[in-house]
């Protein structure tokens, strides 16, 4: 196959990325750009293996079944609670193949580039590691952090900002030394490999488990910033076009991340809640008054308009199916049920629309905050299943609380707030909720789940 | 504390400052009631009920005033004809007054109650805000004038309001025309409606206009851009060439409309002349003009106080106490008020009243406390017009932070200098990569702006599958010479396989569970 017919098939397959990434900004075209993409990482791998760069498809052939292989085994597994887990094992595992890439193409000395081309190449070839490196690490420590492996806590240093300024230092001196003599630069580039390494380990360590969305979406990002920069490594424009599109992606959705907690993202990524709050936030006091589920079950029954906002309590006690058949049951009984989701409410962005979408609760009825905030008033009940945060109302009204400023679902505004939680424990961010004590919240504790069996239960008796 | 609940004692006057009901409340709140004999009488309301709520009922109209620490009243102290006396002159040192009093219009009476250091708290001064609308009896009797001036309206009215088709032919319906939306204009607008008649409403206010038509009422254009609206909810003067263009419009809207409630006040100011005698000149013969203004001088030039008169075959209405001719009515809404009231100021609920300053409701009621005149209040911190104050908050937020135009310019700067050291330095072949690279960024931010948040997850999940494409990278490389670039590329195809594989089937998988 001639250098322009392959040329051809990777301008085609970029355009299919674009139009795949396009298609899934919207519900009713998502599923043809899920198809788009597919057929264009088809079309990039058939016009790649006949090029005629490609001569041992032994291996080739081997790795890609093997591999394909795992993965399909792996999306067809995976339960829908633990895709932010899931994704981000997949963006180490693309951080991985840069570093593997990186190397390769550095040990492979049939190129024959001198000068200036050169050594853009060898620095394409640190960065592109680097980046990768990064990402591995990085992505692995969220795994953890997701599957709860490693504590969720924000982990923190002393001096960590030193600390990581150091180790950029490092990096860059080494940059220096294996520039300086390509041929013997194996060990600069494996030190700089480890560096790198823990760079994205302290990175995401420092990281709360609040802030998972912005880190998941961000290694989202990095991934594609490695794939661009192995293009460049390599003179391929399709690895450049691909990459940057993932790459802006991800670091958009992580700005709307950033931005619907009322953060910068620089200091989700210097890590750490409470380096902005000034005074002490307000001590939350007033009494806590619990409700039964036989309770709920009535006042569900008088009301007529009826919010449910998820939050990750959902994700964890897997209860998203009761839910729905809760949902059902209230729509059959000519409610008006609706789903508030806030953009960062779970550990990925839109964790709780996939969860919801498993349980087949309908789109049509699920919200995001600024669609549904200013309806609050006139509802008659909302329901909090393990949420926090994202219904904290001293975001708004306490500036001293490390929340400050973070639009939040105003389900306070309601006639009545029922909040389901496992016990009075503060959230993520560790703050304290002056909802809980609002003279219009009952508290329903125990296991999500549990409780909203016993809730189904109540309503179909 | 006791409270005192005398009779009143204009003409006319049927009102009284409690109900049974609200008596029982003011006692649960720790005070004692004592209710005048026959107090209630003109509002319908025996002694016996009083005394089942628990009041106390006394005889004596002096032995009352001299008991009660609270003196609750309806009209403002004035001449008792039966004891000859004023009742100003029944007060004592260290009382507590509570009725409507009227201090721009009464300086000589406020100075009278001043002399005798005495506690005053004026109905008719609570302040318009939306803690106090709970007690601002002049919202309560406001909607009762509104919808009496109807009901008089249709007395003296000689046709339905509702238009019918009968055997005996078709009745066409009324027009009414309401002049000024406030709360009497809005109860009048309401009332007109239930009886069936076709309702305009006009008001130098354009933001009423929602309210108007939520009502089912037609608002009244006026094309000409001024707003009326002034501070607390109520209006200003108009300038004079709006005030032409109005009164054109109301001469034309005369000769179309059988009945017309005017209600337009100014606070402070004798009531604006709307309603012309040639106006009424051309109303139809049997119209009928209800004038809510009468108490301050009248909206129409016929009006005269508490009369009816005919002008052009035309009735006047001028009544001024139409509250009081729904007196059971308005009694009930004006003893809640006032229990409203008494429950702020009574925040232990022990009895005893707190005059607080620092509560704006309490401050902007209170005329004179302990004999020291305190009216006119400071001005209310809320205005009752939200669109003002929405402005005013975005306003504040836009200004903490003037971005100075360094701040500005500098990424721009940074980005031109690296573009710059980048074309200095850099080859071709380089250039036209980058070319690609940076057009790509852009593409990507165009494309996912505008993804909805419901597919966060999806777009994650397909763009991580397309991250993939670093298979490509392996796959040139896998048949290099060396066997440990074989190696590293055949682990790299197989890790980046997992993520396409993975990555496009999890998307799939999540996408078909997506249904509406």
């Amino acid at each position: 196959m001639s250098h322009g017919l392959v040329t051809m098939a990777y301008i085609l397959a970029s355009i299919l990325f674009i139009l795949s990434l396009s298609g899934l900004s919207r519900q009713d075209s998502s599923r043809r750009g899920n198809y788009f993409g597919m057929t264009g990482m088809a079309i990039a791998i058939l016009a790649t293996i006949v090029s005629g760069q490609v001569s041992s498809y032994g291996v080739l052939i081997i790795a890609l079944l093997i591999g394909g292989s795992i993965g399909a085994r792996a999306a067809a597994k995976v339960e829908m609670t633990q895709m932010p887990e899931l994704v981000a094992l997949m963006h180490s595992l693309v951080g991985m193949a840069a570093v593997l890439v990186g190397y390769a193409n550095f040990l492979d000395h049939s190129n024959n580039l001198i000068g200036a081309e050169k050594t853009i190449h060898e620095v394409e070839i640190y960065i592109g590691i680097f980046i990768g490196a990064v990402t591995f690490s990085g992505s692995v420590i969220a795994f953890g952090k997701l599957c709860g492996k490693i504590d969720g806590k924000p982990f923190l240093l002393p001096a960590r900002h030193w600390l990581n300024l150091a180790l950029l230092l490092a990096t860059f001196v080494l940059g220096g030394q294996f520039l300086s003599d390509p041929e013997a630069g194996l060990l600069p580039l494996g030190i700089m490999t480890a560096i790198a390494l823990v760079f994205g380990i302290h990175m995401v360590m420092a990281i709360g488990g609040a802030d998972m969305p912005v880190v998941v979406s961000m290694l989202n990002s990095y991934s594609g910033w490695a794939a661009a920069a192995t293009g460049f490594m390599l003179s391929n424009d399709l690895l450049i076009v691909t990459g940057a599109l993932v790459g802006s992606s991800g670091a958009i959705l992580s700005y709307i991340m950033c931005r619907a907690m009322n953060r910068h993202f620089l200091s989700v990524i210097a890590g750490g809640f409470g380096t902005t709050s000034g005074g002490e936030a307000a001590e939350i006091e007033g009494e806590v008054v619990p409700i039964e589920a036989e309770e709920t079950a009535q006042l569900l029954l008088e009301s007529k308009n009826i919010v449910i906002i998820p939050g990750y309590g959902m994700a964890v006690a897997q209860a998203q199916h009761t839910v729905n058949e809760i949902t059902k049951l209230l729509v059959s009984k000519g409610k008006k049920v609706r789903f508030a989701i806030h953009p960062v409410a779970g550990r990925m962005p839109g964790h709780m629309n996939v969860l919801l979408a498993e349980a087949k609760v309908p789109y049509d009825i699920v919200f995001e905050m600024d669609e549904i905030n200013e309806d609050f008033p006139e509802v008659d009940v909302s329901i909090v299943i393990g949420a926090n945060d994202i219904v904290n109302p001293s975001a708004l009204d306490d500036p001293n609380s490390p929340i400050a400023g973070m639009p939040v679902l105003e389900c306070w505004k309601s006639q009545a707030c029922i909040v389901m939680k496992r016990s009075m424990a503060s959230g993520y961010a560790g703050v304290g909720n002056p909802l809980f004590v609002h003279e219009n919240t009952r508290m329903l504790f125990g296991d999500a789940n549990d409780r909203l069996q016993a809730l189904l239960k109540a309503l179909q008796a | 504390m006791k409270i005192g609940i005398p009779k009143e004692v204009q003409v006319g006057e049927a009102r009284v400052a409690t109900t049974p009901e609200a008596a029982d409340k003011l006692i649960k709140l720790g005070f004692s009631v004592a209710v005048e004999t026959g107090a209630g009488d003109a509002a319908s309301i025996s002694d016996d009920a009083y005394r089942q709520a628990g009041a106390e009922i006394i005889d004596s109209t002096e032995a009352l005033w001299n008991q009660s620490d609270i003196i609750l009243k309806v009209r403002a102290p004035q001449f008792h004809p039966q004891l000859n006396r004023d009742e100003v002159e029944l007060l004592h040192p260290g009382q507590n007054l509570i009725s409507f009093i009227w201090p721009a219009q009464n300086p000589e009476l406020m100075q009278r109650l001043a002399d005798k250091q005495v506690n005053v708290l004026a109905m008719d001064s609570v302040p318009r805000m939306s803690r106090a609308q709970k007690m601002d009896a002049l919202s309560s009797m406001a909607n009762i004038a509104g919808y009496r001036a109807i009901v008089e309206a249709a007395q003296h009215f000689g046709r339905f309001f509702t238009g019918q088709i009968t055997a005996a032919g078709k009745v066409p319906p009324a027009k009414v025309l309401v002049i000024g939306a406030g709360v009497a204009g809005l109860a009048a607008i309401g009332a007109a409606k239930g009886m069936g008649a076709i309702v305009r409403a006009f008001d130098t206010r354009p933001e009423v206009k929602e309210q108007i038509e939520s009502m089912d009422a037609e608002f009244l254009m006026l094309d000409f851009k001024e707003d009326g609206s002034g501070s607390g909810g109520y209006a200003k003067v108009m300038s004079a060439e709006f005030i032409a263009a109005e009164m054109a419009l109301f001469a034309q809207q005369a000769k179309e409309v059988d009945i017309i409630i005017t209600t337009a006040l100014i606070p402070g100011k004798p009531a604006p002349q709307l309603i012309t005698e040639e106006m009424v000149a051309s109303m139809k013969a049997g119209s009928v003009i209800v004038d809510l203004a009468a108490e301050q001088g009248g909206n129409c030039a016929y009006t005269e106080k508490d009369q009816v008169v005919h002008r052009h075959g035309v009735t006047i209405i001028g009544y001024t106490n139409l509250p009081s001719r729904l007196a059971n009515q308005s009694s009930q809404l004006y003893a809640t008020n006032l229990r409203h009231l008494l429950t702020d100021l009574c925040p232990s609920k022990d009895g005893n009243i707190i005059i607080n300053f620092d509560d704006e409701v309490i401050r902007g009621a209170t005329v004179i406390k302990e004999g020291a005149i305190t009216w006119p209040p400071p001005p209310p911190q809320l205005s009752a017009a939200p669109a003002k104050a929405a402005a005013a908050a975005v306003e504040v937020k836009a200004e903490p932070k003037p971005p100075s135009v360094f701040a500005q310019l500098l990424p721009i700067l940074v980005g031109g200098l690296a573009l710059f050291g980048v074309g200095y330095g850099a080859p071709e072949s380089f250039l036209s990569h980058f070319t690609v690279f940076v057009l790509a960024c852009f593409v990507g931010y165009q494309v996912i702006w505008n993804v909805t948040a419901s597919l966060h997850t999806p777009l994650m999940s397909v763009t991580n599958a397309i991250s993939g494409i670093i298979v490509i990278g392996a796959l040139v490389q896998v048949s290099a010479p060396a066997l440990i670039v074989q190696i590293l590329s055949g682990l790299a195809i197989l890790i980046a396989s997992i993520n396409i594989a993975g990555g496009f089937l999890v998307t799939r998988r999540m996408l078909e569970m997506f249904r509406k």
